[in-house]
């Protein structure tokens, strides 16, 4: 589904990311976990398409496509979600209205037909259950005056909406409490099937309580260090990064 | 030069085209042989001249000749946060009779330009022929349409008609109202309109009658034609209500360059009335040439319990120079003014309002939010006046501005005059730009960049539109995404 391959970026000149290698098929769940400043969230936000990026060397391929040749939306369009670490406001726009335009401009893209006001309100429904995201929400403007949790489970439900075939999540379970880490946490476990692929961007092991993940990697200085299962976050979580940074020297 | 006009709503024509084009456009005013006109210029000859094609009374030409001996005495104003080009007023002609548009034979005749517009607007396609100047007799009865308009209102004892039939089937209303509101006195260009308008509508709402409805579509149908100095004049007597649209958000090209129209509304007590405008009058083309010059003079007066509620979108003219304002005069009035106002390319707009707190108990409440794109310049320029008698008086304002880009400018100038202590007066503004941040993210959910500040901007505006009657609302919402198209990455 996605292969990086030797992929380097820079921003304002400075190189973050020195040859990132990565592969992730369908049906799989893959878990990047490093040191602050590693590169993690450019790393997301360069496979999105983020403009504040140059890449300057490499390759993505997505679904057979040249990945970095398409514009953000059409990235997003042909099934790539972010879930943003910090979502963005939207004030004056309801969650309702954006999530309508997102899913017709996808439908569209497809070459179906745009849902009837019913089907959507059908379909919002259910995508929200799927989060416990309280319907009301919907109707609120984008993220504004959102509480922390509030916001991730927004963006758990805009992936439900959209049904992505990758999705990446940057530090969805950051403040997050207990009972919303279950929740959305959950919810992403109830998204995944053989057919998509989930990449979870994290600093904690808990979240992996949830997500269970096929692969955990290590990204250290823009180049990831080491790969494991599930076990190797267990072994971070209890010893930190230092025996496989000294590794490294 | 309907054809010319056609044209120069093409963004992209080569070069010789588009200068071609535009050197038209500056001498907008050169003669059309086949219209109508009187000679260049502007003396009492020719005020006298106006008010015989009209078939006007004397008293009507006595007020004209009055305005223009005024106007004579008066210079052009300087305030404006606005680089305006001098006028030569004796270069204009004042009057021409209504052109008798090229009719075309079909839709397939209309420029696809305008065409891509009405489609992306959403304007139905009887409408879409009317506005384009396709031959609507065969599609759309229009004559009956208004008739049954007509005879709904004449029932309710409602009068809407043109000024200049107003002034000889009613006359006692004209003479008390007309200048009642906004003097020949008051500036410059009120002096000009009270001296040279040419037409413009009347409305009358009896006492206690609700107009059964929006005058807007009434008004829509009817609007082909408007003219260069407008005077509009609305009437709501006690406890009658009224909801009047004025312009269309379809794109009005017009041939002259100088609009000056005056609006007066009197709303009597207990009376309410909602005038909403959606301005979109050609704003000349990327490079800041041509486009129509809008000084308009807006004001309505409340008695005791009245209501008047201005809502406008504006988002054409090369240059906007408009304050609706209200005079509360009477004991618990209210006045309320919401705006968007949004400049692209060149264009340039200083508009506000003035709340004038006379009555006891008055409230206002100003809600301006300014979206500025490309080189243009956007002031926001208002009045909050509470006399020393008005006890109790209450304002609400709030100024936003939004800019769109790094070479557009946002400007307030709010100014509060407060005599009476016992005044509460609250003002808020903000300014703010559309982030890369936002941008990224509905550009993630699948959203093209233009998409995403249509919808951005129609957040940011949501209050203001909300006020609009909800046809116009949906159309004012594609509006706005569509005047901005390419102000973006």
């Amino acid at each position: 589904m996605l292969k990086v391959t030797n992929l380097h970026a820079t921003v304002d000149g400075k190189e973050i990311l020195r040859g990132i290698n990565l592969e992730v098929k369908s049906g799989e769940v893959h878990a990047i976990m490093g040191p602050n400043g590693s590169g993690k969230s450019t790393l997301a936000s360069v496979l999105a398409g983020n403009e504040k990026f140059e890449v300057t060397e490499g390759s993505v391929e997505f679904e057979g496509e040249d990945l970095l040749d398409l514009s953000i939306e059409d990235r997003a369009r042909k099934g790539l979600f972010l879930g943003f670490q910090y979502p963005v406001e939207i004030p004056g726009v309801t969650m309702a209205n954006f999530m309508k335009l997102a899913v017709n401009e996808q439908r569209k893209f497809r070459g179906e037909e745009p849902l009837t006001a019913a089907e959507y309100l059908k379909m919002m429904r259910e995508k929200a259950k799927i989060v416990e995201l309280d319907t009301k929400m919907t109707s609120r403007a984008v993220n504004e005056g959102f509480s922390g949790g509030e916001k991730k489970k927004n963006e758990i439900f805009q992936m439900a909406m959209l049904d992505p075939k990758l999705a990446i999540l940057d530090e969805t379970d950051s403040g997050l409490d207990i009972d919303a880490l279950r929740i959305v946490a959950t919810g992403v476990t109830k998204l995944h099937t053989e057919q998509n692929a989930t990449v979870v961007i994290t600093h904690y092991q808990r979240l992996l309580d949830y997500i269970v993940p096929d692969y955990v990697h290590v990204l250290y200085k823009g180049r990831i260090i080491h790969t494991g299962d599930k076990s190797l976050a267990l072994k971070l979580e209890k010893e930190g990064y230092d025996w496989l940074i000294n590794e490294q020297q | 030069m309907q054809d010319i006009e056609m044209t120069m709503a093409k963004e992209n024509e080569n070069d010789i085209l588009q200068e071609l084009t535009n050197r038209e456009y500056e001498h907008g005013f050169t003669t059309d042989i086949e219209t109508e006109l009187i000679r260049r210029g502007l003396d009492e000859e020719v005020i006298r001249t106006i008010s015989a094609k009209k078939e006007e009374p004397e008293w009507m030409l006595e007020r004209r000749l009055k305005a223009f001996r005024h106007w004579q005495t008066m210079k052009h104003p300087t305030w404006g946060h606005l680089d305006i080009p001098e006028i030569d007023f004796q270069d204009i002609i004042y009057y021409a009779a209504p052109k008798p548009k090229k009719k075309l034979g079909s839709m397939d005749e209309v420029d696809p330009e305008l065409k891509r517009t009405f489609e992306k607007l959403g304007i139905p396609l009887e409408e879409q022929m009317a506005l384009a100047g396709v031959a609507v007799d065969a599609v759309m009865d229009s004559v009956s349409v208004k008739t049954t308009f007509r005879e709904t209102l004449k029932e309710k004892g409602i009068i809407f008609c043109s000024i200049s039939e107003a002034i000889r089937e009613y006359p006692e209303l004209i003479q008390k109202y007309l200048g009642s509101v906004v003097p020949y006195t008051d500036n410059f260009y009120a002096a000009l309109n009270a001296a040279v308008f040419s037409d413009g509508s009347f409305c009358y709402i009896p006492k206690g009658v609700r107009c059964p409805m929006e005058l807007s579509t009434y008004f829509r149908i009817n609007a082909a034609g408007t003219g260069q100095f407008e005077r509009t004049l609305i009437v709501a007597d006690e406890g009658a209500y009224v909801s009047y649209l004025e312009g269309c958000t379809a794109p009005q090209r017009d041939e002259n360059q100088l609009h000056a129209a005056v609006v007066e509304i009197v709303v009597e007590r207990d009376a309410e009335v909602k005038y909403s405008t959606v301005q979109n009058w050609y704003p000349g083309d990327k490079e800041g040439k041509g486009g129509v010059y809008n000084f308009v003079t807006k004001r309505g007066l409340c008695r005791e319990n009245a209501v008047l509620s201005w809502t406008q979108v504006e988002t054409g003219s090369a240059i906007t120079w408009k304050y609706p304002s209200c005079v509360l005069l009477g004991d618990n009035s209210v006045g309320e003014f919401y705006s968007v106002a949004m400049t692209n390319n060149y264009q340039q707009a200083d508009t506000g309002t003035k709340m004038i707190h006379i009555g006891r108990n008055t409230r206002s409440r100003i809600v301006s939010k300014g979206i500025s794109a490309g080189k243009s310049q956007n002031a926001y320029r208002g009045l909050v006046r509470v006399n020393a008698g008005a006890e109790n008086a209450r304002n609400y304002s709030q100024c936003d501005s939004l800019l769109i880009g790094s070479q557009c400018g946002a400007h307030t100038f709010p100014e509060i005059d407060c005599r009476n202590r016992t005044a509460i007066l609250e003002h808020e503004a903000t300014t703010s730009k559309i982030s890369d941040d936002q941008l990224f993210y509905c550009n993630q959910r699948g959203l093209s960049t233009e998409d995403a500040v249509g919808l951005i901007v129609n957040g940011y505006a949501r209050e203001v539109l909300q006020k609009l009657p909800m046809e116009f609302a949906v159309e004012a919402q594609k509006l706005l995404a569509l005047q901005l198209e390419g102000s973006v990455g």
